[in-house]
């Protein structure tokens, strides 16, 4: 299957260079480059903002922010994390990785591709720039609940314009994954041939196109509650906070999935090299996926048990949500059975996989305990909540991400990254991880409401243990930057199939990728 | 494989497909707007503007509910209080009481209440047969008004209830309601 790349393709691109080059390009492995670069910065913001939390939660009383600006943190760290940080990293990884998957030369749309990507510095800057504006960044929580939302000052004007453009950039990014997969494989990739993380970004791109314009609107209808005088959201003029909350978890459900199923393509990609084993339960593996998606649209108010609803409509969202188990579970048992009896090794994209398949499946089994709504009564605005959503969001996409950057960062690169600073890397992120996350289901089960910045005293010792565990975690991650650094200064040099038994298109070009691949589509068989 | 130009083609149309899709998408978050104020009338959820149907006026002499008024304003320039703040009552048994409100402001506002009640359990068991909540009020500059909420408590009340808190607050109308005329009420 090996492409024979014709020396010309090899030679840079000649257009403008220097930072000209970055800004016009429309190359979907500079663009993908670019998205990864840029989320790994989101998150090391998000992180010092979640740091900043924990330190002011380290013991009872106030030392570190004043609440105001605790208030604003939370909620930064909520929406820097979910649209700065995870929804870009994986469609950085789409960009680099779909077209090498399905065999094309580029993205669909180049020059819609770039765009897609230059929207997102300047959401991030009106975002992050909200802190300094009178009043200062919007702290009604990431879920932007009225009435806060509607009351704060203009840090939430800039918020929802920031949504406004990452929202646009998400559909534009979705809508040329859409067509890249179904319009640009290379001859004899029928879809049920296809690698499993261009299933599972196909499903996400329809989710982000569904989805996305929904949340445009209920921001937009903020906007003009808090500006234009209408009252969609505002009691007081005869609207409905509660119908926000439906309006944004409308979205806001298919949106955990979007940042959930890319991270699933990943390691349905990693584990079967590793264990030398072709995936277990293809069709099925695709099967679960779409059923997922589909089903993340009628289980939204199982985010708003506490508001009050019939208990009908309970009992319908309650088994809706449990439902969910069932193909997910399918996912988890075809994991494992691809690594049953498989000749498995531990090289570091493979500790991240199966270190994500345990904790991921940890933060869906709370997931379910959620889901039952007589116990999310107690639960609900806790930090149990806190605990269930780091461990699907952080356990689950992130430490999927990093898989697949270890995974692939050969092909990006040229070289193999250092495995011992890189297992360093997993296991210190696995154990403070846990460190910091562990203890916080105990104190939502005894009851410490989430977003508040002081506590009872008897919370003290799980709160202290929680911020050592958060800092552990957060200096861990700068371990990831050495080892990227090494990795594209040298190091051992990566072959083409730089791992002994991957398999897929994107292995049969050289390492690291040439600028043009596959010019002339490759036949796949 | 397609060739390049019809390539092209179909993947310019697939992309206006699904631009399409997103527009639509957009409008539908507006069009669960109506859908939702639909559901909530035709389920009654969310009917705290419309007089309560009274299912039961057995009244129960073998108990006697405390009932406390109290009276809130939100920005607005009113004085507002209940003209009486305690009134004993057997569950079952048609009640009248008032409210005042007085406009201190030099122009006509337009205000709406909204009740809630402690316990929050006892607010589907309190019954009101007319209350000024059901209405927006304008007030003329300076107008002081008086208004009458008829209820009944529903024998139904959990026996575990023994007081009953209704709490109005005064909420100025601006927005989209604003322009709509004040109806009569028949509360002056």
């Amino acid at each position: 299957m090996a492409a024979v790349i014709p020396d010309h393709l090899n030679e840079h691109h000649h257009g403008p260079s220097g930072l000209m080059r970055w800004i016009t390009t429309t190359n979907h492995k500079d663009i993908g480059t670019m998205y990864l670069l840029f989320s790994f910065v989101m998150f090391l913001s998000g992180g010092v903002m979640a740091l900043t939390i924990r330190a002011e939660l380290f013991q009872p009383g106030l030392q570190v922010v004043v609440p105001e600006l605790f208030n604003q943190l939370t909620t930064m760290h909520g929406l820097v994390m979910v649209f700065g940080a995870i929804m870009p990293a994986f469609v950085g990884f789409a960009n680099w990785m779909l077209p090498l998957m399905v065999g094309a030369s580029d993205m669909a749309f180049a020059r819609m591709n770039n765009w897609s990507f230059w929207l997102l510095p300047v959401a991030a800057v009106m975002l992050i720039g909200s802190f300094f504006v009178p009043g200062g960044a919007t702290a009604a929580g990431w879920t932007l609940y009225p009435p806060l939302s509607i009351q704060m000052g203009m840090g939430m004007d800039l918020a929802i314009f920031a949504i406004h453009i990452m929202g646009i950039s998400s559909i534009m990014g979705a809508i040329n994954i859409v067509v890249t997969i179904l319009n640009m494989r290379a001859p004899g990739m029928t879809l049920m041939k296809m690698p499993l993380f261009c299933w599972t970004w196909l499903i996400t791109a329809y989710l982000l196109i569904a989805v996305m314009p929904v949340l445009a609107g209920a921001v937009t209808m903020i906007l003009t509650d808090r500006h234009f005088g209408t009252s969609f959201f505002n009691a007081a003029g005869g609207g409905d906070p509660v119908l926000f909350q439906h309006i944004f978890w409308f979205f806001g459900h298919p949106e955990v999935y979007i940042m959930i199923l890319p991270a699933f393509g990943i390691v349905s990609q990693i584990i079967p090299t590793f264990a030398r084993k072709p995936l277990f339960g293809y069709a099925s593996m695709v099967y679960a996926t779409a059923s997922i998606a589909i089903l993340s649209f009628i289980v939204w108010a199982h985010h708003m048990f506490a508001t009050g609803m019939p208990k009908q409509g309970q009992l319908f969202f309650m088994y809706a949500t449990m439902l969910i188990a069932v193909p997910t579970g399918v996912k988890v048992f075809n994991w494992i059975a691809t690594m049953w009896r498989g000749s498995m090794t531990f090289e570091t994209p493979m500790l991240w996989s199966v270190g994500f398949i345990f904790v991921f499946t940890l933060g869906g089994f709370t997931g379910l305990i959620c889901a039952i709504a007589p116990v999310d009564i107690q639960l609900h605005d806790t930090y149990y909540v806190v605990a269930h959503f780091h461990y699907v969001l952080v356990a689950g996409s992130l430490f999927a991400l990093f898989a697949g950057a270890y995974y692939w960062l050969p092909k990006w690169t040229g070289h193999m990254p250092n495995e011992t600073i890189g297992k360093l890397h997993f296991w210190c992120s696995m154990v403070f991880f846990n460190i910091t996350f562990f203890p916080m289901h105990f104190l939502g089960l005894a009851g410490m409401p989430r977003r508040i910045p002081d506590y009872a005293l008897q919370f003290a010792d799980f709160n202290a243990m929680a911020t050592v565990g958060a800092f552990g975690f957060g200096l861990s991650q700068l371990i990831f930057i050495v080892v990227v650094v090494k990795c594209v200064r040298g190091g051992e040099k990566a072959a083409a199939r730089a791992w002994e038994d991957a398999d897929g298109l994107e292995w049969t070009v050289p390492s690291p990728a040439p600028h043009h691949t596959f010019e002339e589509a490759p036949v796949f068989k | 494989m397609p060739n390049q130009n019809s390539l092209h083609g179909e993947n310019r149309k697939l992309l206006v497909r699904l631009s399409i899709g997103a527009l639509v998408m957009f409008g539908f978050g507006f069009v669960l707007v109506p859908f939702y104020e639909k559901i909530c009338e035709v389920t009654g959820i969310n009917n705290i503007l419309k007089a309560d149907e009274v299912v039961n006026t057995q009244v129960d002499t073998s108990r006697l509910i405390t009932v406390e008024f109290d009276a809130n304003i939100h920005d607005l320039p009113w004085q507002f209080h209940p003209l009486q703040s305690v009134v004993r009552v057997h569950p079952g048994e048609l009640v009248t009481v008032a409210y005042e409100v007085e406009n201190t402001r030099d122009r006509p506002v337009t205000g709406q209440a909204v009740p809630s009640y402690g316990p929050a359990i006892s607010g589907q068991f309190f019954r009101k047969m007319d209350c000024f909540c059901f209405t927006q009020q304008t007030l003329a500059a300076g107008e002081r008004r008086t208004m009458p909420v008829a209820f009944v408590l529903d024998p139904a009340l959990p026996d575990d209830v023994h007081t009953v808190t209704l709490s109005y607050t005064f909420f100025e109308i601006a927005g989209r309601n604003a322009a709509l005329p004040a109806t009569g009420d028949g509360a002056s």
